[in-house]
């Protein structure tokens, strides 16, 4: 499945993305197919999140072609690229939770966007991911500063699925979460992912995350691209990815 | 054998219902996304189960399902079971199996109850939440006013080095120097507006001299510390908040108390002294540009040259107008200071609450400033002044 033609739902070409005369993407290409866990990494500063941030239109590119579901999202007008946004759910690295909103509301947020639906189902929808995501019941009726910080991601999950979409973005999921808590999230991850049929597309530096969850990682150096299976990206003589994957935290989690 | 279809205009989704003696098979076929759910859901209310006993629901010809076309079927399935029926676990491709247990099994909960805000009942509720809010806030700025007290006689009467001058001197700059334009510009125009009404009305009774009698006093007495008072409160009081705010939501107070250092001394004391220190200075500095409007005015709509003015001036107002305008300035500065550290103390640990802290304490200490000017008013006409 992986690498067919037909199955690649991102694919970008040619991007440079920077900061005035500072480089930070020169003309890297990426392929993400339909299904696979995609982990991003990259040492602090090489934009793991602004590749993020430029597929999903939060970040003006320089140049290059993004196209999502086969459309260039620089040519798509507004109502195009609402379409396209039904399709994708985000999840940002603190959650993003709408402040002065309850986690329900927060979740069907996207529901009363996009869907005419009555308040009862929404309720319902909202009950299901809660549930999906794995929250208590009561979590429903509260608002985001009452939720602990991993509580927070997973209502920030659950808003992301909302619409069921096809592709998820995940910045930084596991970060700033215990050990034990970030392992239930890469289990749920891995659970959604199965049972939706999702496709991932990571910015982790959680190592334990990309190699429970990862199909492929892409890793971020010298402004280009290298991906591949998390064995294969070991083999690689590059320094900096030889420092990340064989140093003293990559062999504890390997 | 009977067969029904329910008809879902527009939508990639489809459902028919069929009958064989008292068995009831629901056929869903096509597209059951989120995006059709509210059809779904519509069309699923329909289905008259009649007298059937025994129900099965069929999904095998779907193309596709997502979580909430899965909830919709498990949820048909649950309410016929509730309804006494006996209902087939649900026919679905293979690829759907893990959805669906993931629906069903990890969700059994009632469904969320979102609860309406816009009724009489949460109306009353949120006056009586406010007012007890306000007494405890009253109460806490009490507490708060007695703390900086005890700091402050401690700090003149032990100096222990506690006093930081050159925050201090920072502060006098930030809140009285940059504050000297738009003090000066709002007095000069209040100084304008002033006399132009005053003259207006005076005119009529051919007495048009005392307008620089309205003015020295209106000013003097009044207008020159409680405007000065009300700029400072938005100017410096709200920056107070938002300062020492910031400060509590990136742990920096935390950090402070856990390395020693008196907040008090280090955040608020500078912050309070600074202000009392700059604020009867701005004031006499709006008197003087307000009086200086007024005397432009005057020059232009009645003819009244400056020395003319002067000395009409002098007639009208003694130092004690001048002294009871400025006696006011160091108390307001006090109120505006302790109410933005206040506040700023107040904040929680997340961004939205620094705004809304910031809006009370500019709101408070205008409040307080405005209370506190009547008071004074009462208490000089009591004692004669």
């Amino acid at each position: 499945m992986a690498g067919d033609e037909n199955d690649v739902v991102i694919k970008i070409r040619g991007l440079v993305n920077g900061f005035g005369s500072q480089l930070l993407h020169d003309h890297i290409d990426l392929d993400v197919y339909r299904g696979e866990v995609l982990g991003v990494v990259g040492g602090s500063g090489t934009g793991k999140s602004v590749l993020m941030r430029s597929i999903i239109g939060l970040n003006q590119i320089r140049e290059g072609t993004i196209e999502v579901f086969g459309k260039d999202t620089s040519k798509l007008d507004d109502a195009q690229m609402r379409e396209i946004e039904m399709r994708w759910g985000v999840l940002f690295q603190e959650g993003a939770l709408f402040s002065s909103q309850t986690i329900a509301e927060n979740i069907q947020v996207p529901l009363r966007e996009y869907l005419h639906m009555p308040q009862q189902l929404m309720n319902e929808i909202a009950s299901m991911k809660l549930s999906m995501v794995g929250l208590p019941e009561n979590a429903a009726a509260k608002h985001p500063s009452e939720l602990s910080g991993g509580m927070k991601k997973r209502a920030g999950l659950a808003r992301a699925l909302a619409l069921d979409p096809e592709i998820v973005f995940l910045d930084e999921p596991t970060a700033g979460l215990d050990p034990i808590s970030a392992n239930m999230f890469d289990e749920l991850v891995k659970d959604l992912q199965k049972s939706l049929n999702l496709t991932v597309f990571m910015v982790t530096h959680d190592l334990d995350t990309l190699r429970a969850t990862t199909d492929r990682i892409a890793v971020l150096v010298d402004k280009k691209i290298v991906v591949g299976p998390i064995d294969e990206l070991r083999r690689n003589p590059h320094p900096w990815i030889q420092e990340y994957f064989s140093g003293p935290r990559g062999r504890a989690a390997a | 054998m009977s067969t029904a279809h329910d008809s879902l205009s527009g939508t990639r989704a489809r459902l028919r219902t069929e009958r064989k003696a008292r068995r009831l098979r629901l056929v869903a076929e096509g597209q059951w996304t989120t995006r059709d759910a509210a059809a779904l859901d519509a069309a699923l209310k329909h289905i008259d189960l009649g007298d059937a006993s025994e129900a099965e629901i069929d999904g095998t010809a779907l193309e596709r399902l997502d979580s909430a076309g899965a909830w919709l079927l498990v949820r048909t399935k649950r309410d016929w079971e509730d309804r006494g029926k006996r209902v087939a676990p649900i026919a679905l491709a293979d690829v759907y199996g893990s959805l669906l247990h993931a629906v069903e099994h990890e969700h059994k909960a009632p469904p969320v109850e979102i609860h309406n805000r816009h009724t009489l009942e949460a109306f009353v509720g949120r006056i009586g939440k406010a007012t007890i809010h306000g007494l405890q806030q009253g109460v806490g700025i009490l507490g708060y006013l007695g703390r900086v007290t005890v700091e402050v006689t401690e700090a003149i009467y032990h100096p222990r080095g506690n006093l930081r001058v050159a925050a201090l001197v920072h502060q006098v700059e930030e809140t009285g120097i940059n504050a000297l334009p738009i003090v000066g510009l709002l007095s000069f125009l209040i100084g304008i507006v002033l006399a132009y009404q005053g003259a207006d009305q005076l005119k009529r009774f051919g007495a048009e001299v005392f307008t620089i009698n309205l003015l020295g006093v209106g000013l003097l007495r009044e207008l020159g510390g409680l405007v000065t008072a009300i700029i400072v409160a938005g100017r410096s009081g709200s920056a107070f908040t938002a300062q020492i705010g910031t400060m509590r939501v990136n742990e920096e107070i935390d950090a402070m108390q856990t390395i020693g250092i008196n907040t008090v001394d280090a955040l608020v004391l500078p912050r309070i002294i600074g202000l009392v220190i700059a604020l009867p200075f701005l004031t006499f500095y709006a008197d003087i540009m307000g009086l200086l409007g007024g005397a432009v005015m005057c020059y232009f709509d009645l003819g009244i040259t400056i020395p003319v003015f002067m000395r009409q001036l002098q007639e009208a107002i003694s130092i004690n107008t001048f002294m009871v305008g400025m006696i006011k300035a160091p108390v307001f500065a006090f109120i505006i200071g302790l109410v933005g550290c206040f506040e700023g103390l107040q904040v929680e640990r997340n961004a939205a609450s620094v705004g809304k802290l910031t809006t009370r304490s500019v709101v408070e200490s205008i409040f307080i400033v405005i209370v506190l000017d009547a008071g004074f008013s009462i208490l000089f006409s009591i004692i004669g002044i």
